[in-house]
C-alpha cells in the first residue's frame, strides 16, 4: 500500500546548501535509493546522487540517512516509523560535489600506497597450493565492497581533517591484515602499518564494524589483530629478542609502492 | 582563531548539526559511564576499607591474594611475604593486576573512550575535541602493554581458582563444605577467567599471529576455540565486573555478620 513519505534531502555544493523538504509517493517494500529516484523523476530532475548496482554490492549509494552513514539501496522504509521524516545527507566525512555526492578519492589514494601482494617464488611444478583453513581466514575480508561507510564513520577523520595524511582508515587496515594473514605473501607490512597507515590513531570504538554493510568484523578480526602484530613488531620486547636471536631483523620490509606515495 | 576541521571543514557538506541522528544514541555511552562509575566508586571503597574481607573460608577476590602483614589471620594462602612496609590496604596491591587488564582491554577502550571521553561518543555523533592523536602517543601508546596485563591476569586467575577450590573446606579445615559462598567464589573464577582467555590478545598469541593456520593444526584448534569465546568477549566483560562486585559484597555481609552464610552439605 502506497503512502506519502516526507523527506529532507540535502541539496548544495562547496559553497554551501542547505536541507530541502519532500513529501515523495512510496511503495511498501521500496527502499530510500527508490524515493531519491523518485524526487528525480518527478520533482527535481537535478539532483544528484551516485548509484549503480541497486543490490548492495557495488558500494555507490553511500549516504546518511537519518544521521547513520548507510547505502540508501540497502535501507528499506519499512524500517522508519510511519510518519518519520527520513534526513539523507551526504558523507560528512569527504568534500562534497554536489548534493548527496561526495569526492572519495582520498580513499583511492590511500590505496596505492599499500604495498601490494607479494607471493613467494613458484615451486618446481608452478603450482601455488593454499589449504582451505588458509584460505577461509581471508575470505571475510574480500567480501569488502569499497563503499567507504567505514572510512566515512571514522572518528579520526571525521572529526579531524588534519589526519588524513598520516592515516589510512578501516578500509585500508582491513587490506593491510589480508595480506600479512595470507600465507603466501613475503612481505612483512607491520612498520609501515605503524608509521604510514597510522594505526595507531585507531582507538578501537568499533563504528566501523557497526556500519558495515557486509558485515565483516573489521574491528575485531582485522584492525586489533593488525595492532596485535605490531606490538609483537615494535612493543614486545620478548618477540624483539627472538627477532635478535633468530636474525629475522635481517629480513627485508615492505616499502611503499615507488611514485605512489603522497 | 583556528580553522574549522572535521565535519566543519570547508569542503564538506555545510550541515551545522553535529549529528542528524534520531535515535537514542546517548543511551550506551551514559548506561557505560553510570555502571562503570558506580563499579569505581564501590571498589575503591572496599579496596580501602581493610575490613570485613575474610569469613573463613571465603576470602574476596579483591583481596586475594592478601600478603601483607595486615591481614586478617587464616586470610593468607601465600604467607604474607611483602611484610609490613606497604602502608595501604593489602588490596590495592592486588587490584593493579586486574585493573590494569580491563584499563588496557580492547572493550573497555571502546567503553571508555566513548563514555568519558566522548571520542566519539556515538558513531557518527562529533566528537568535542580539537585535537586527537589516539593511541600513537604517550599515554595511550601505554595501551599496547595489554599482552603483559594478560599474562599477570592468568596468574591471577589461577590464584581466584584456588581460593575457589579452598572454599570446598569449611570453617574447621576439613574437605567436603559447600555453602552459597563456595557457589559464588565458583562462579566469580570461571566468569574471570573466560574473560581474560577471551582477550583479542590471548586469540592472538594463541594462533591470531599465524600466516599458516594449516601448518599449526593444534594452534588454529585452539584460535577456534578462543574465537568463539572473543565474539562474547564484551558480554564476558560485563558479567565477570559485576560478578566479582557481588562475590565482595556477598563475602563483606557474611564476614560483618550481616547475613550467614546457607550450608548445602
Amino acid at each position: 500500500m502506497g503512502y506519502d513519505l516526507k523527506m529532507k534531502v540535502w541539496r548544495g555544493d562547496a559553497t554551501g546548501g542547505d536541507l530541502v523538504d519532500y513529501t515523495v509517493p512510496v511503495e511498501e517494500g521500496e527502499v530510500v535509493l527508490d524515493a531519491l529516484h523518485r524526487i528525480q523523476a518527478t520533482q527535481s530532475g537535478d539532483l544528484a546522487v551516485r548509484w549503480n548496482c541497486k543490490a548492495g554490492k557495488c558500494g555507490s549509494c553511500s549516504t546518511e540517512i537519518n544521521g547513520k552513514p548507510r547505502l540508501a539501496c540497502m535501507t528499506r522504509l519499512s524500517t522508519f516509523e510511519p510518519g518519520e521524516t527520513v534526513t539523507v545527507t551526504p558523507l560528512r566525512t569527504f568534500p562534497v560535489v554536489r548534493d548527496l555526492v561526495t569526492d572519495v578519492s582520498y580513499n583511492y589514494r590511500v590505496a596505492e600506497t599499500v604495498p601490494a601482494f607479494a607471493p613467494e617464488p613458484r615451486p618446481a611444478d608452478g603450482q601455488y597450493r593454499m589449504q582451505q583453513v588458509d584460505v577461509e581466514r581471508g575470505q571475510e575480508f574480500r567480501k569488502c565492497i569499497e563503499c567507504f561507510l567505514c572510512q566515512n564513520v571514522c572518528h579520526v577523520i571525521r572529526d579531524h581533517e588534519e589526519n588524513k595524511p598520516a592515516f589510512s582508515g578501516p578500509r585500508f587496515f582491513l587490506r593491510y591484515a589480508e595480506l600479512e594473514m595470507h600465507p603466501l605473501d613475503t612481505n612483512d607490512r607491520r612498520a609501515l602499518a605503524r608509521e604510514q597507515a597510522g594505526i595507531g590513531l585507531c582507538n578501537i570504538t568499533k563504528c566501523c564494524t557497526e556500519v558495515c554493510p557486509e558485515g565483516i568484523h573489521i574491528t575485531d578480526n582485522a584492525i586489533i589483530p593488525m595492532k596485535e602484530r605490531v606490538v609483537d613488531r615494535s612493543f614486545d620486547p620478548v618477540t624483539w629478542l627472538g627477532r635478535k636471536i633468530f636474525r629475522r631483523d635481517q629480513l627485508p620490509e615492505a616499502q611503499v609502492p615507488q611514485g605512489r606515495a603522497e | 582563531m583556528a580553522a574549522p576541521t572535521g565535519i566543519k571543514s570547508p569542503t564538506r557538506a555545510r550541515i551545522a548539526a553535529r549529528t542528524l541522528r534520531t535515535d537514542r544514541w546517548w543511551l550506551y555511552p551514559t548506561f557505560t559511564a553510570l555502571v562503570l562509575l558506580a563499579f569505581v566508586v564501590y571498589a575503591t571503597y572496599r579496596a580501602f576499607v581493610g575490613e570485613h574481607y575474610f569469613a573463613e573460608p571465603y576470602l574476596t577476590p579483591f583481596y586475594s591474594p592478601c600478603v601483607t602483614t595486615e591481614c586478617v589471620e587464616g586470610s593468607s594462602h601465600l604467607g604474607t611475604w611483602v611484610g609490613d612496609w606497604w602502608a595501604l590496604s593489602p588490596a590495592v596491591l592486588i587490584l593493579i593486576i586486574p585493573l590494569s587488564l580491563r584499563l588496557t582491554c580492547y572493550y573497555y577502550r571502546k567503553a571508555y573512550y566513548r563514555s568519558f571521553w566522548m571520542s566519539p561518543p556515538a558513531c557518527a555523533v562529533g566528537e568535542p575535541h580539537r585535537r586527537y592523536t589516539g593511541e600513537a602517543r604517550f599515554p595511550l601508546i601505554l595501551q599496547n602493554i595489554h599482552r603483559y596485563a594478560l599474562y599477570l591476569a592468568l596468574a591471577y586467575n589461577v590464584l581466584l581458582t584456588y581460593d575457589a577450590v579452598m572454599a570446598f573446606k569449611s570453617p574447621e579445615g576439613e574437605w567436603g563444605h559447600m555453602g552459597l559462598g563456595t557457589l559464588i567464589l565458583v562462579v566469580n573464577a570461571v566468569l574471570l577467567g573466560l574473560y581474560s582467555l577471551s582477550c583479542h590478545s590471548c586469540r592472538h598469541i594463541i594462533g591470531g599471529r599465524l600466516r599458516n593456520f594449516s601448518k599449526h593444526p593444534v594452534r588454529y584448534r585452539a584460535w577456534g576455540m578462543v574465537s568463539l569465546l572473543n565474539g562474547r568477549h564484551a558480554q564476558l566483560a560485563w558479567v565477570s565486573l559485576v560478578w566479582v562486585a557481588f562475590t565482595d559484597f556477598y563475602i563483606w555481609m557474611v564476614a560483618s555478620g550481616t547475613w550467614s552464610d546457607p550450608r548445602f552439605f
